[in-house]
């Protein structure tokens, strides 16, 4: 032990003296050598004639920036028009604005010829349009004009190719050289230079394509969309892998690649030289020679290892379990794997130089990939390793959100392009750059409701708003006596009773005129009425009347105290983006007849909150009358009572998130009588604000429920997915039915 | 290689080393005389030559008249007209930047010189004191390297700011002569007035082969677009003239267009303006009949009324910018300056750095055809958002163009951030302004996921040497369904816990780690046994809470997995008398905070409150031995801007054996200490973050006539 010590000790002393000597000479060098490096270093001179120096131009220069004898404005606009066309199109010069004028941003599709058959993916795009709300059988009417002749693969060698495209276009009366056109791309030129070559002359179209590069992009004119695969959904979509934030990311590998290799022509440069970062360990890229017929013929010494070693490994595995992904371009510029890294949250690295990313006109891609250089593939490892934990939970989070927001539909797809055609004629309405990037997405973020963020319910707590502290109660009546029933008297009361209510508005949906103004009880707050076209649809229009943030929506039956009402806004504060109300129901998967359930019985869980009685949003007014198409709308008109339901869903499928249901005194009003109707039918019947446990089903009301529940299932085909969620709880005031004084209680007859 | 990020630790505190004391002694002291000996031998060596090299930092001081003379002979080589095609990944060579653990691309500027042709006459101005202040601030920043090898960006000394005043030809050959130009790769050309009479060109027409421009006054057409900067005409008034901030709100006249020599054509769109909307127009024009002396600039003229330029531009909401001969107009920095709204007339303009900056956020843009529906066009902005916008476009004026070094720098971070893009500055860095950069909060955690129920939680414990109630709670615990894996954190060094075989056994892992020192921040820790994203943190002596009520508690915590979710709830006040925070135990119909005694939270949290706690409050907490809750309290309240969910009625942690540190305890220095700490940790914040809320969260059918038995919770606890 002693002598090991001993040998320790000197081990160290020598140590010691050779650095003395030997590596303190180089060390001081190399310190001497920087040292007169900083002596050397020479800033910009501050001459000491600096202040007499004179200004790049003459301020009156500056100021009178103008020449009288230039064209005309109008001359030069009118001049553009013959100069920046085809490859140099803009808005201003290839696009009518005055087409949108009248009508708005309406799109027709050409009617589908015979004998002209389209592909899969291309009727989804078709029928995207055809369901989006911008859609216009007429083409008088339409500011954008969609082909019906399927221009999505232009690649000569595939089957999918149609054949005198320029032939055909020019016998559309309606193509008038391609203005106000829009036409989908997803390949273009073939093998071996792929090029941008659609193969027709667009002339001034407006091209969406996918793996556009920067150079032949038209900016602010054509759209980057991406490629995606023909199982693409139509509507709905799959959601996105991460079901769990953590940091440090908890995956087994860095970053990975498992891909072709191609050994000649284009692209062959980048994917050549992945294999070279390959560590075995946590960066893993693999690559095959396999492809194509004559892959053996060019074959390098590496193709057989390599082979092998490919194999070992699963494309979907590695994709589960790798922070970063690399996205090599393919032969074309994009490819597949862009997306399914996008919603497997596996951080896109993209090595494609001169790809116009996937709507980068709208979407911020620094904050969901690391736009990388194909010449600089060897430091992405360090550069990947290098990002900061908390950055790569963000950046994780955000392929999420774009993916659900943009990407995970052929709906969304094509939505997401028009509308941002749409934004382009009016930038003074159009969505900022904030708000395409910002949870919930641009698509459900209407510029025509406001473009101020604090109108929305999203935005409060990223920009330091808060909503309003005020609310308007709106009452639906529908009811047919002549005269004003007890119950709605109560409920005016009530509300008015509140002291955040600002305001009551009452739809009259009867055929009935309202009573005279002197019959409505006398309130502290101002009443109006509204006369309605009754339709279920019309107690979510966005009317003009409705001033504060908040909505209190109750059915004239509703019954309400004021502090409940006090209680219920006070949570909806805290929770401005949901739907925070009394009487719930929920919905469930119904196995055995594999179709959703419906169920107002009392549960142990909740997802639709009634909106006889709720607070929400007024934005929501809105998207329920602009965003969803009409036909949704016609349908809820249809069945008796849903537009309840479409409501909830509308907002889950926003937020994500389930409602909220607050305290409710307990009901006294059981059994009452259902209200008489004001129609036979259409108007439909108003429903009991409350769930009544184990209640008797009578035939009327069996028939409701089964009209509910049809809804329910028409409505999660139309969404592509069930956007509903289930909640656990209810919020009660913090001393809710605690056994202490009454006194120090703030809602104490909540618990009456 | 390095990384400019810090390594985290995520092993945790470092075990105690099983090394005998006394051989721990002997190696302690043998390296530490080694290590004192290579000090000292460093010292020794390298002492003065640091002294010497500091100092050592020399300014020129000569006039720019001294700078040496070239002659340009007239054969000199030209280089090519710009390439519109060039884009990063074609004309610029990157390999010249490399990878640097800053991710800062290096600039060098060449010297200064004299350019005449060959009979003697001067191609330009020499420098003009725009461009001389823009190279001094690159020349200051971070950027700089006065090491050509090293540089990834060169900027010529020759200075093109303005189009008009060079030979076009000349300056081109006197690019092509710089030492590095190789066809202009990676060289970066400033200018701000492009173009001549006739046609104006919206680029400077100067052959400049792969250069890139920073250009003031693209179109779209000669944008290119990732690799030109477009940047400002900057205006040197914003040097003469202070205009205060006058913050946002309503102004005297709605529209203004102070822009001299404006086409007839604007001129009558504007006055038909005006003779629609009256007295809110307003339409200045040069004046006519000024005293002499008086600069024509400073000025402006509405009939026989004189205006201050640009001081009236504070008098007004809107302020038009409509193109001239060129599409970029100084009026625009004139405009931001005063906090005007700009509303830009100048189609197929490119906006200065609209690469980075959201203009939607500070401008309106028309395009010429909707010049006559501009009133209303406006008057459709709600009154809040012209409020934002006023804001928004004072502060892009503050930040980017009041200086050539603003514009500068700015361009510079452009061509920085896409070179490394993975260090690129944020959409909220560029464009919020410090009022919303502090109001805002931006939520680590803002995808609205909710955990699937699968994965269960982690409960930590932690401590110290009460065994038998740690055992309790141990077993309390392992009752709910959802717990994953148990974690006792044992902070006593001077005990070992109790052998494997006396802890009791549990359905689920348990952990014991051992910490190096006493500290209530080992409680946070982020373990790596934490494999959930839940955790529950729990005292040692919180054996009341039932099965359900815990299990409740973590179904709650998936609903809102950004928040504090936990039992008995605390409230800050406002104590008027005494003029500072008050900490409140009482039974009130609010809450602000929960104790940390029983929670769950997100392992995040654990994470920001180990390493980005702000201030000194980690340690404060550590010293004190209190407050670690409370802590907690603001920095998920003040990270997220969201409140705590206080779950079930329980009001407090009521045990036979607990001693003193019981919430609810009425020991008065107690409660003084915790007002302390919400004083001292608003301090630290700068603001309080706390939110006060009503409710609390209860199962759906908590105290509902309903039978228990169907009940998911039946068992939810008492006070």
């Amino acid at each position: 032990m002693q002598t090991r010590k001993k040998y320790i000790f000197l081990t160290f002393l020598a140590s010691w003296l050779l650095l003395f000597i030997f590596g303190g000479d180089q060390l001081r060098r190399f310190a001497f050598f920087s040292g007169r490096k900083a002596e050397a270093r020479r800033s910009w001179p501050r001459w000491t004639d600096r202040s007499v120096l004179k200004s790049f131009a003459d301020p009156e220069e500056l100021q009178r920036d103008g020449d009288p004898s230039l064209l005309s404005p109008r001359e030069r606009r009118a001049a553009w028009l013959s100069v920046y066309r085809s490859s140099r199109c803009r808005m201003e010069t290839c696009f009518d604005l005055s087409r949108c004028d009248r009508h708005g941003f309406k799109v027709f599709t050409y009617p589908q010829e015979r004998g002209q058959p389209v592909s899969e993916t291309y009727s989804k795009i078709l029928s995207s349009i055809e369901r989006s709300r911008y859609h216009t059988p007429r083409p008088e009417e339409a500011c954008l004009f969609v082909l019906s002749i399927d221009t999505l693969d232009r690649d000569r060698l595939s089957g999918h190719y149609v054949r005198d495209v320029d032939e055909k276009i020019r016998g559309f009366p309606l193509w008038n050289g391609g203005r106000n056109h829009l036409i989908f791309n997803l390949y273009s030129g073939t093998w071996p230079s792929y090029t941008r070559e659609l193969g027709f002359d667009i002339g001034q179209a407006i091209l969406a394509k996918a793996s556009f590069d920067t150079q032949s992009f038209r900016p602010g004119f054509d759209v980057s969309i991406p490629l995606f695969p023909k199982e693409h959904p139509q509507h709905g979509g799959d959601r996105g892998w991460l079901h769990r934030d953590s940091v440090p990311p908890k995956k087994k590998y860095l970053l990975v690649f498992k891909g072709k290799r191609y050994l000649t022509g284009i692209g062959s440069g980048t994917r050549n030289a992945l294999h070279h970062i390959h560590n075995g360990k946590d960066i893993i890229s693999l690559t095959t020679c396999k492809h194509g017929k004559d892959w053996e013929k060019h074959k390098d010494t590496r193709c057989d290892k390599d082979n092998v070693d490919y194999e070992r490994f699963d494309y979907q595995e590695l994709l589960h379990n790798s922070t970063f992904c690399i996205v090599p371009r393919g032969r074309r510029l994009g490819s597949f794997r862009f997306l399914e890294a996008l919603q497997a949250a596996c951080i896109p690295v993209l090595l494609s130089d001169g790809w116009e990313l996937p709507f980068a006109e709208v979407i911020d891609w620094g904050k969901a990939a690391v736009v990388g250089s194909e010449r600089l593939l060897l430091q992405i490892p360090s550069a990947v390793r290098c990002i900061h934990p908390e950055r790569v939970l963000a950046f994780q989070q955000q392929t999420q959100f774009l993916w659900d927001a943009y990407f995970s539909s052929v709906d969304k797809i094509v939505h997401t392009t028009l509308e941002i055609i749409k934004d382009r004629l009016s930038p003074h309405r159009s969505r900022s750059r904030f708000l395409w990037n910002a949870l919930p997405g641009g698509l459900l973020v209407l510029p025509d409701f406001s473009t101020h963020l604090g109108d929305f319910p999203f935005y409060y707590l990223q920009h330091g708003y808060s909503p309003s502290k005020k609310f308007t109660a709106f009452i639906r009546v529908v009811s047919q006596a002549g005269s004003l029933s007890q119950p709605i008297l109560r409920l005016i009361q009530a509300v008015s009773g509140s002291q955040y209510c600002a305001q009551i508005v009452v739809l009259w949906s009867c055929e009935k005129p309202p009573p005279p103004s002197g019959k409505w009880p006398q309130s502290s707050v101002p009443l109006t009425i509204i006369q309605g076209r009754r339709k279920l649809s019309d107690r979510f229009f966005p009317f003009g009347a409705i001033q504060t943030d908040a909505v209190l929506s109750l059915d004239e039956d509703s019954s309400l105290s004021t502090s409940e009402v006090d209680f219920a806004f006070s949570v909806w504060r805290s929770f401005p983006e949901r739907i925070v109300g009394f009487p719930t129901q929920s919905h469930f998967w119904d196995a055995e007849q594999q179709r959703w359930g419906y169920t107002s019985k009392w549960t142990n869980e909740l997802s639709i909150v009634l909106t006889a009685a709720a607070f929400y949003h007024r934005y929501y007014h809105s998207l329920f009358t602009e965003y969803l198409p009409a036909g949704l709308r016609e349908l809820v008109d249809g069945l008796a009572a849903c537009e309840d339901i479409l409501m909830n869903v509308l907002v889950a499928a926003v937020t994500k998130l389930p409602p909220i249901k607050v305290t409710q005194r307990k009901q006294h009003k059981e059994g009452v009588a259902q209200q008489a109707e004001c129609s036979e039918g259409a108007a439909g019947s108003p429903s009991a604000p409350h769930p009544a446990p184990a209640r008797a089903e009578g035939t009327g009301g069996s028939r409701r429920f089964s009209q509910r529940q049809d809804c329910l299932n028409q409505l999660a085909d139309w969404f592509g997915y069930m956007p509903l969620v289930s909640s656990q709880l209810r919020l009660d005031p913090v001393l809710f039915k605690d056994q202490v004084s009454v006194l120090r209680k703030k809602y104490p007859s909540l618990e009456k | 290689i390095m990384c400019a990020s810090a390594k985290y630790n995520t092993r945790g505190p470092a075990l105690i080393p099983r090394m005998k004391t006394k051989h721990r002694i002997y190696y302690i002291t043998l390296f530490s005389i080694v290590l004192l000996g290579l000090i000292a031998t460093g010292m020794f060596q390298f002492w003065p030559h640091s002294i010497e090299s500091s100092t050592d930092w020399t300014v020129e001081k000569r006039s720019v008249h001294d700078v040496p003379v070239v002659k340009l002979p007239a054969d000199s080589p030209i280089p090519e007209r710009g390439d519109l095609s060039c884009r990063m990944h074609t004309c610029f060579d990157v390999y010249r930047c490399g990878f640097n653990p800053k991710n800062k691309i290096k600039v060098y500027i060449y010297s200064l010189k004299k350019y005449v042709d060959e009979y003697g006459t001067l191609v330009s101005n020499t420098i003009s004191r725009e461009y001389n202040e823009l190279l001094t601030a690159i020349s200051d920043s971070e950027f700089y390297t006065d090491d050509v090898n090293r540089a990834c960006l060169f900027v010529p000394s020759i200075d093109v700011l303005n189009q008009n005043a060079l030979r076009i030809k000349e300056t081109a050959q006197a690019l092509a002569q710089l030492s590095r130009w190789d066809r202009g790769t990676n060289h970066l050309l400033f200018n701000m007035l492009p173009g001549g009479p006739p046609d104006y060109n919206t680029a400077l027409d100067v052959p400049r082969d792969r250069a890139l421009l920073a250009g003031g006054g693209f179109s779209t057409w000669t944008y290119r677009q990732g690799y030109d900067v477009s940047i400002p005409v900057y205006s040197p008034l914003s040097g003469e003239v202070d205009l205060p901030d006058r913050g946002p709100g309503p102004r005297r006249y709605f529209i203004l267009s102070s822009q001299m020599a404006l086409h007839p054509e604007y001129r009558l769109e504007l006055e038909a303006l005006q003779a629609e909307n009256g007295e809110s127009v307003l339409l200045l024009d040069k004046c006519t009949n000024l005293s002499d002396g008086v600069p024509a600039v400073r000025k402006r003229c509405y009939k026989n009324q004189v205006f201050d330029y640009p001081q009236v531009l504070q008098e007004s909401t809107f302020c038009v910018v409509l193109r001239g001969a060129r599409l970029g107009q100084a009026v625009l920095s004139d405009v931001l300056q005063a906090g005007c709204v700009p509303v830009i007339i100048a189609d197929s303009y490119i906006l200065p750095f609209s690469e980075v900056l959201d203009w939607k956020r500070a401008s309106v843009v028309i395009p010429e055809e909707k010049m006559p529906e501009m009133y209303s066009i406006l008057q459709s902005i709600p009154q809040r958002q012209i409020e934002e916008m006023q804001r928004q476009a004072r502060w892009f004026w503050e930040a980017y163009f009041r200086s050539m070094k603003a514009i500068a720098l700015a361009t510079l971070q452009i061509i920085n951030d896409r070179i490394y893009p993975y260090a690129a500055i944020s959409y909220e860095e560029w464009n919020d302004p410090p009022a919303v950069k502090w109001s805002s909060v931006s939520n680590p955690l803002f995808l609205p996921l909710i955990p699937p129920q699968s994965q269960g939680f982690t409960a930590v414990v932690l401590t110290y040497d009460r065994v038998e109630s740690l055992f309790r709670v141990i077993t309390e615990v392992s009752k709910v369904p959802s717990l994953s894996k148990l974690l006792v954190v044992w902070n006593n060094q001077n005990k070992n816990p109790p052998e494997d075989s006396l802890w009791p056994k549990i359905r689920v892992p348990l952990k014991v780690v051992r910490t190096a020192e006493n500290k209530l921040s080992n409680r946070f820790f982020p373990y790596d046994e934490i494999e959930t994203e839940a955790v529950l943190a729990i005292d040692d002596d919180i054996i009341m809470l039932t099965s359900d009520e815990l299990q409740f508690g973590y179904e709650v915590w998936r609903e809102f997995p950004d928040r504090l979710v936990g039992y008995p709830g605390r409230l800050h006040l406002w104590d008027h008398e005494m003029n500072k925070w008050k900490y409140e135990s009482e039974w009130t119909n609010e809450v602000s905070m929960v104790l940390t005694g029983a929670a769950f939270y997100h392992k995040y949290f654990n994470y920001l409150y180990t390493y980005k706690m702000p201030g000194d409050i980690k340690n404060w907490v550590d010293a004190h031995m209190n407050c670690e809750d409370i802590a907690m309290n603001f920095l998920v309240a003040n990270v997220t801007g969201k409140s705590v969910i206080k779950v079930t009625p329980r009001k407090k942690f009521k045990c036979p054996e607990c001693t003193a540190i019981d919430g609810l305890s009425l020991d008065q220095t107690h409660m003084v200490e915790r007002s302390e700490c919400i004083n001292k940790f608003a301090s630290v914040f700068g603001t309080m973050p706390l939110k006060v809320v009503e409710h609390r969260a209860d199962p759906v059918l908590y105290k509902d006539d309903f039978p228990e038995k169907l009940k998911s919770f039946p068992n939810i606890g008492s006070l």
